[in-house]
């Protein structure tokens, strides 16, 4: 098929990009709407038929997700998963349908194949030291483990030699392009699912915290715009007004605060997830820290006089909810934009068509990227220090005069903490 | 033009030749052939020199511009050696911003976004950004002590992750909040290329001088390999060059790539011998707190300890020994330099293919004849990551200081955990006997 010459870099070259107008028409996308749905509402009005569509497929989202929920830390894992697969192939698409690249086969085996690396790279770093345990018991693994970076690294390499052995005379223009796509395209989806796991491993509270609150913020913000929406917010969504805004960023703080309020209850939720070697599974038990423990707060006199009581028993934590459901409103829809200004670059309506009524699995998650980053960022800032196990891996690799030096250091360091009584003897 | 009309006058049947490799318009040069003496030199260079050599003019002139100014690079390398790690590392610093600053400028003569003020000001501010993350977290772990006593810097260090993500979630809103209807894709192009171009440039950059910090040693050695097979290779395919290599570069030829490797090698087995005799290269960097100062002075590791070797009995009758005397970290030099041969050209490969796409003929004309900063530098970023992975994965293991730190924002508990159990792995290999000592 190459060797129909026509110079695609050329023709490139020759697309007017000062503006707009030279992409290709994207051909409509198809409704994937259910038959039986399309039947139940057809007496009802285009309005009003939208609005069914989109809620009947939100609550089976909803369900579905709680349905994970109850299934576990480690079929949300795979879940994540699959999203960033997903995601990543949502956009590559379309990559190529901007690039007329279907042209260039190796492309497609290159992408997913960059795609495999980075993933077996953070994989390798943040599950290797979740299941340490698991690890140690098994010799193969554990030289995988030690040159876990030296192994990624040249698994990567391998990839960038093939790309530059693949380079084809006027096609140049068109392969690095894709392979720029690609890579912000994995800096994009790939590093924030992984930070979306770290959070998950921390306590499932911080994965359903943030989540939640994306996703009422976009709820309440779509309902309050349409029943209160007058002022338009941003040229680039049009259908986004200020009281939309204002309204979801109320309504999530105050959702946040009650649903943490919940969650915090369970041991479930709050405990970080860790592996159990012996019965070889998640297990989630543990001394609740203090952040999930009631404390007293006084109210402000201010709140006072509105609220009736002099002090509320709060978990410390809803504090934290609040910071971050003020995040989801106020810098979330931020990324929501980026997605729309990104499907205008491109004249495309949708990511794709997975969900009826509500595009691709991308569309969803436009808004979630920024927070997961957001949450892992505000853990390791305010939350906690470093990872205690991965800590102490580092510490038995080091040599050994390098190791005595460091216990010494500890030792004298606990001991004028009182932490350890000088008498103490093992 | 009158550099060609000097020229026409010196060399008349060249005339043409050389008139046609002067004409350049800005930044690109026409021409149809792949010679690299079409470089746009500025002017009065080559007419000077053309005066002083008039009878070596003809094939040799390019071979002296290029000789001259490799020889004017790397005295000013050594000078910059001599003057120690710290400028050593506002050099990196500078020619990773040149570097940035070339690509971003093509970036824009390829989408002619010039258009959009906007631009510019967000890709200066988000390399900003990623330089300060990148900065604040080497500055962290060397300068630690320097860090606790200065109460301000205590703080930006603590919240550092957080305040980096709050700068550059601003410059993302910026952008968003920048995007103007009819030039959504070209903003879309500019931010991915603009986020391309730090990871390349920035993150390799950074390596670099984590491996400086290592030692100068790590630095100089790999640096050298390739320049060494840069020009070894080039030699080699100048006098003995005949299968071309890839189509992507048609100057470069297999017995250039296979002398290169082998010269390279040797060189860097040199060049390593003479470098481990001395402390002020192979020392970690440290920063002294009551000198205020860097210094590069301990007990040489056992990398650099001189060791005797059994040769492989197939080299003992070509060598003529039993035995030979050399550092560890020899041996360490001959991975580096393999790589350097080996896999260095790729990086090259990508970025001759990378100027073929977009069709110009060098990144800038900083330097004359050899093109902009980065053309000298494409070989060089695979080499920074490889060596620092080579590192971090056989050489040293984790920083005990940066340990200790980590250790010391733990909850009590967790301490108490961890430091019993290292007692207890101490104890088992005999580090440490049971009873406790001081």
């Amino acid at each position: 098929f190459l060797s129909q010459e026509v110079d695609l870099d050329e023709r490139f070259g020759e697309l007017d990009l000062r503006n707009d107008s030279d992409i290709p028409d994207v051909p409509p996308s198809t409704d994937s709407t259910p038959e039986i749905l399309k039947r139940a509402l057809s007496g009802l009005s285009a309005r009003w038929k939208n609005w069914w569509i989109r809620g009947i497929l939100t609550l089976a989202m909803i369900s579905m997700f709680f349905l994970i929920i109850y299934l576990g830390s480690f079929m949300l894992m795979l879940l994540v998963l699959s999203i960033q697969v997903k995601c990543f192939h949502e956009i590559i698409t379309i990559g190529y349908r901007v690039y007329h690249s279907y042209d260039l086969p190796w492309f497609r085996s290159l992408s997913w194949y960059f795609l495999l690396c980075v993933n077996y790279f953070f994989y390798g770093e943040t599950v290797a030291d979740y299941f340490a345990t698991f690890v140690q018991r098994r010799e193969q693994l554990q030289f995988l483990i030690r040159y876990h970076r030296f192994i990624s690294f040249a698994l990567y390499l391998a990839g960038f030699c093939m790309f530059v052995l693949s380079l084809v005379k006027k096609h140049y223009r068109l392969q690095f392009y894709m392979f720029a796509w690609t890579h912000v395209t994995l800096l994009i989806t790939v590093t924030q699912s992984h930070l979306v796991i770290q959070n998950l491993f921390e306590g499932m509270i911080w994965f359903l915290v943030p989540i939640s609150s994306v996703i009422c913020n976009d709820i309440t913000a779509y309902i309050f715009g349409f029943f209160f929406g007058r002022t338009p917010l941003i040229k680039l969504s049009p259908k986004k007004t200020w009281e939309g805004f204002i309204g979801g960023f109320f309504s999530t703080v105050v959702f946040g605060f009650i649903f943490s309020y919940f969650l915090a209850q369970h041991q479930y939720f709050v405990c970080p997830v860790e592996y159990n070697s012996e019965t070889n599974r998640f297990v989630t038990e543990c001394e609740p820290s203090e952040l999930f423990r009631m404390k007293k707060y006084s109210v402000p006199p201010l709140l006072q006089a509105v609220l009736g009581w002099e002090s509320v028993n709060m978990y410390p934590f809803q504090m934290h909810s609040i910071a971050l459901a003020t995040f989801a409103s106020l810098i979330g829809p931020f990324g929501g934009f980026f997605a729309s200004g990104f499907k205008r670059a491109f004249k495309i309506k949708d990511f794709a068509d997975t969900i009826p009524g509500h595009g691709g699995i991308m569309d969803r998650f436009d808004c979630q990227y920024l927070m997961a980053t957001f949450v892992h960022v505000y853990i390791t800032s305010f939350i906690r220090g470093p990872n205690p196990s991965k800590l102490l891996k580092q510490l038995l690799i080091l040599q050994p005069d390098q190791q005595l030096d460091v216990y010494k250091t500890l030792k004298s360091h606990l001991v004028e903490k009182g932490i350890l009584q000088p008498s103490l003897r093992g | 033009m009158l550099s060609a009309l000097t020229l026409q006058m010196l060399q008349p049947g060249l005339g043409q030749r050389l008139e046609l490799s002067l004409r350049c318009r800005g930044d690109t040069c026409l021409d149809g052939v792949q010679r690299r003496e079409q470089s746009c030199c500025p002017a009065s260079f080559v007419s000077t020199l053309s005066n002083l050599f008039p009878s070596l003019w003809p094939r040799w002139k390019n071979w002296w511009v290029r000789g001259i100014l490799t020889l004017a690079m790397i005295t000013f390398f050594f000078i910059i050696i001599y003057l120690g790690p710290m400028v050593l590392m506002m050099i990196v610093m500078c020619v990773q911003i040149k570097c940035f600053h070339e690509i971003i400028t093509i970036g824009y003569n390829v989408y002619h976004s010039y258009d959009l003020p906007w631009f510019r000001t967000l890709s200066w501010y988000f390399l900003l950004c990623v330089n300060y993350f990148f900065y604040g977290e080497t500055v962290t772990d060397y300068f630690f002590t320097l860090v606790q006593r200065e109460e301000p810097l205590r703080i930006l260090s603590k919240y550092h992750r957080f305040i980096s993500f709050a700068l550059y979630l601003t410059g993302f809103c910026m952008f968003v909040l920048s995007l103007v209807k009819k030039h959504y894709r070209l903003q879309f192009y500019m931010f991915g290329w603009t986020h391309v171009t730090l990871l390349i440039v920035v993150t390799q950059s950074h390596l670099i001088i984590h491996n400086l910090f290592e030692g100068m040693i790590w630095f100089i050695v790999p640096i050298s390999c390739v320049i060494c097979n840069d020009i070894m290779a080039y030699m080699f395919g100048f006098f003995f060059g005949r299968t071309p290599l890839i189509k992507l570069s048609p100057k470069k030829t297999w017995e250039g790539f296979i002398g290169g490797f082998f010269a390279t090698v040797l060189f860097g087995l040199l060049l390593s011998y003479v470098m481990s005799g001395y402390r002020c290269f192979t020392c970690p960097v440290e920063f002294n707190n009551d000198t205020n100062s860097f210094t590069v002075d301990c007990e040489p590791s056992e990398l650099f300890q001189l060791q005797e070797y059994n040769i492989p009995v197939v080299l003992q009758s070509v060598v003529g020994w039993k035995t030979v005397r050399m550092y560890p970290f020899q041996i360490h030099s001959i991975a580096l330099s393999t790589f350097a041969s080996l896999i260095g050209p790729f990086g090259g490969f990508f970025a001759s293919g990378f100027k073929r796409a977009f069709k110009i003929k060098d990144f800038a004309n900083t330097i004359p004849g050899h093109g902009g900063i980065m053309d000298r530098f494409d070989c060089q970023y695979l080499m920074a990551t490889f060596v620092n992975v080579y590192i971090a994965s056989f050489i040293r293991g984790p920083n005990p200081s940066k340990l200790i730190q980590q250790f010391l924002t733990l909850r009590p508990d967790q301490q108490l955990h961890i430091f019993n159990t290292l007692k207890a792995h101490l104890v088992d290999k005999g580090m440490l006997a049971s009873l406790e000592d001081a």
